[in-house]
């Protein structure tokens, strides 16, 4: 049992990570009324313009004569924290797109969210077989780092550690900054008043678009950085896909009920139930059950869950209304 | 009209995008529109080609537009015209019979397994308000892996691990002589269903109690309930039908289009549909020919890649590229207005100039 948990647990912590990244920047899209299903679209953006940056600067030709700081980024990790930084600014300027749309526009949400995640699946591969040929982009991804005096911490090490990168720690910060800004500060109590009743926001002296726009740019900010966390810890290429983790972490975004702690409970159950069906077919115990079963049981815990918070919702209530100034 | 002008601009719009993007990569972008539309309608059996790679588009597209009636968003057609492709297929290769018993089979096997997975979110809809967006997303991704493990333990191809086995040609939609009236084309009985379909939904949209009282749920439907309209079951049978309808993409798709079903694939022509109706203005008839204008955007890539190096990957970036435009066609509809009222105002400007030198 314990060789069991052992082996799953640092792969769930694994695919946690992005997902967690991503809702969390659905969170302050949602809090701020803008329903973002474009999450998938933009986590996509982030790992194409994540790999390119890498895959540019790795292929930098290191001689002699190159200058030291051009080496040192070369050849250390330096390259992939600047493909993470390309594939942050990647994600918001894309996610302006939906601002634009549906804050000066008054588009319906839904629409705007699903024309962003056609547009980056299918441009992201068109320039990408421009550039490769075949539509991938490989790259040197990060080594989970492991510094041994964590992973020799007994029971905890090898279950926390084993497998965690830089972008674990970075995406946990996020998280505890996240939580503090929006229950903390004014900033958040603005945020979630845009998604709560927007005119009294605006009647108190709060730009409800400004706040928007944040939300937005929040939500592309932290979906291109999940995207390119899937690439430089355990895929290591971009492929024009983020195989529907993009909708699972809207799943998430629900199932946490649009809380960061909620979100991260979530994520980690999903991690897990990823992760389990993953392995199921090399662990006896687990053996038994369909992978069917194990697949697609993240999707109907979600469906159950809508079901059950139906009545007590938590949700944002001018989440995915366009903005009324003078609606009362 | 307006919507009609609307509709183009947007298309307009998505096609100086392309143009724009082929630039950006250093290539020609006249060569590539005039071999994508060569690809698409050079010869007759290249525009069989192009209708029947619009077929699904026409279902998938009726499916949205029908469900958008009623005031739903029905983004869970990829789902739906899996199970659809699935029922069939499994009909298809289970049973041994004559092409008259089992096609009608297959399809009604279609048309139910879509309508049952649009059941799901439809009857979550009715009964405990959850949006259908988010259910039918969950949806998807079951149908997704139902597929992915239903395919392989069950009808396992004889070569490859990833597809369905073949199904027998008495069991798909080809037909010989729609093949030979289009010159060896792919062209199938698809697309008679897909005019059928067409007919019968512009018919239950506009001429019938049904087509009234969902139209009447999608406008408000607080106000329909006033009127006496019972709202949740009008709300789970839209969504029954346009299941149904995204099943029979499935159907012409994996039994017409192709003969296996693959696995590991969410089929693109269920998001399609949601910018085929878009742009047809969620009409029947505007879905018909949005898909057909589609369906030249694909099915000409291939002529267009060979010739020009472009990467096929246009065709998806131009209608991704529309459906933005068509989301945000508020621009083009003041735009629209803004020139239409220039226009009138010169006009009366013009008289009243006219006016004053007569006097």
């Amino acid at each position: 049992m314990w060789h069991i948990i052992e082996l799953v647990f640092p792969y769930a912590i694994m695919y946690t990570v992005p997902l967690l990244i991503t809702a969390l920047g659905g969170l302050y899209s949602e809090r701020s009324g803008i329903v973002n299903i474009g999450l998938e679209g933009l986590m996509i953006i982030g790992s194409f313009t994540g790999a390119l940056t890498i895959y540019l600067i790795q292929g930098i030709q290191v001689t002699d004569n190159t200058a030291a700081w051009i080496k040192f980024i070369v050849k250390s990790d330096m390259s992939i924290w600047i493909g993470l930084l390309a594939a942050v600014i990647g994600g918001v300027l894309v996610s302006l797109l939906h601002a634009y749309a549906s804050i000066n526009l008054n588009a319906n949400q839904v629409i705007s969210g699903t024309a962003i995640n056609m547009i980056a699946a299918a441009i992201t591969v068109f320039l990408a077989r421009n550039i490769t040929g075949s539509g991938n982009i490989k790259i040197t991804a990060f080594t989970p780092m492991a510094p041994e005096f964590l992973t020799n911490i007994p029971i905890i090490g090898p279950l926390f550690f084993n497998r965690a990168y830089w972008t674990t720690l970075l995406v946990l910060v996020i998280l505890f900054i996240s939580a503090f800004a929006l229950y903390k500060t004014a900033f958040g109590l603005r945020l979630r008043s845009c998604g709560e009743y927007p005119q009294a926001a605006e009647a108190a002296g709060i730009s409800v678009r400004k706040m928007r726009y944040i939300g937005v740019m929040m939500s592309g900010a932290l979906a291109g950085l999940g995207g390119a966390t899937i690439l430089v810890t355990y895929s290591g290429q971009f492929t024009g896909s983020v195989s529907g983790l993009g909708f699972l972490a809207l799943a998430a975004l629900i199932f946490g009920q649009w809380k960061p702690f909620g979100i991260l409970w979530a994520t980690l159950f999903f991690g897990f139930a990823t992760t389990i069906a993953n392995v199921s077919t090399v662990i006896p115990a687990l053996d038994v059950i369909p992978p069917l079963f194990l697949k697609i049981f993240p999707y109907v815990v979600t469906l159950i869950a809508l079901i059950i918070f139906s009545k007590s919702t938590q949700a944002p209530k001018a989440a995915g209304e366009p903005f009324d100034s003078g609606k009362r | 009209m307006r919507t009609t002008i609307v509709s183009l601009l947007a298309v307009v719009a998505g096609m100086i995008a392309g143009a724009i993007l082929m630039l950006l990569t250093g290539k020609n972008p006249i060569d590539g529109f005039s071999f994508l539309f060569l690809g698409g309608l050079k010869t007759i059996d290249r525009i069989g080609d192009t209708l029947a790679t619009a077929t699904p588009l026409i279902f998938t597209g009726l499916s949205v537009a029908f469900a958008f009636r009623t005031g739903l968003f029905n983004i869970g057609t990829p789902g739906q015209m899996l199970i659809g492709g699935l029922s069939a297929t499994a009909i298809g290769l289970t049973f041994d019979l004559p092409s008259v018993i089992i096609l009608p089979l297959m399809i009604i096997a279609g048309f139910l397994g879509g309508a049952l997975w649009a059941f799901i979110p439809g009857l979550l809809k009715a009964k405990f308000n959850v949006h259908e967006v988010v259910s039918t997303i969950m949806m998807n991704w079951i149908a997704y892996w139902t597929v992915n493990y239903t395919v392989p333990l069950y009808f396992k191809g004889e070569y490859l691990e990833t597809e369905s086995r073949k199904l027998p040609a008495d069991a798909t939609l080809r037909t010989d002589w729609l093949s030979d009236l289009f010159n060896g084309s792919y062209v199938n009985y698809g697309l008679v269903l897909a005019i059928i379909a067409t007919i019968i939904i512009a018919f239950i949209l506009n001429k019938t109690t049904l087509g009234y009282e969902l139209k009447a749920v999608g406008f408000n439907k607080f106000a329909a309930e006033y009127a006496g309209m019972k709202v949740n079951r009008n709300v789970i049978l839209s969504m029954l039908i346009a299941g149904g309808l995204a099943g029979l993409a499935g159907v012409v798709q994996y039994a017409g289009n192709s003969d296996v079903i693959q696995i590991g694939v969410m089929p693109s022509q269920g998001f399609d549909g949601i910018a085929v109706a878009l742009l047809g203005a969620n009409s029947p008839i505007g879905v018909f020919f949005a898909a057909i204008f589609f369906g030249i955007l694909y099915s000409g890539t291939g002529f267009m890649t060979a010739m020009t190096k472009i990467p096929p990957e246009i065709a998806n970036s131009i209608i991704a590229i529309i459906i933005y435009f068509a989301a945000t066609s508020i621009l083009f509809e003041k735009l629209v207005s803004k020139y239409l009222k220039g226009r009138e105002e010169k006009k009366l400007s013009k008289q009243s100039s006219v006016k004053g030198g007569e006097q």
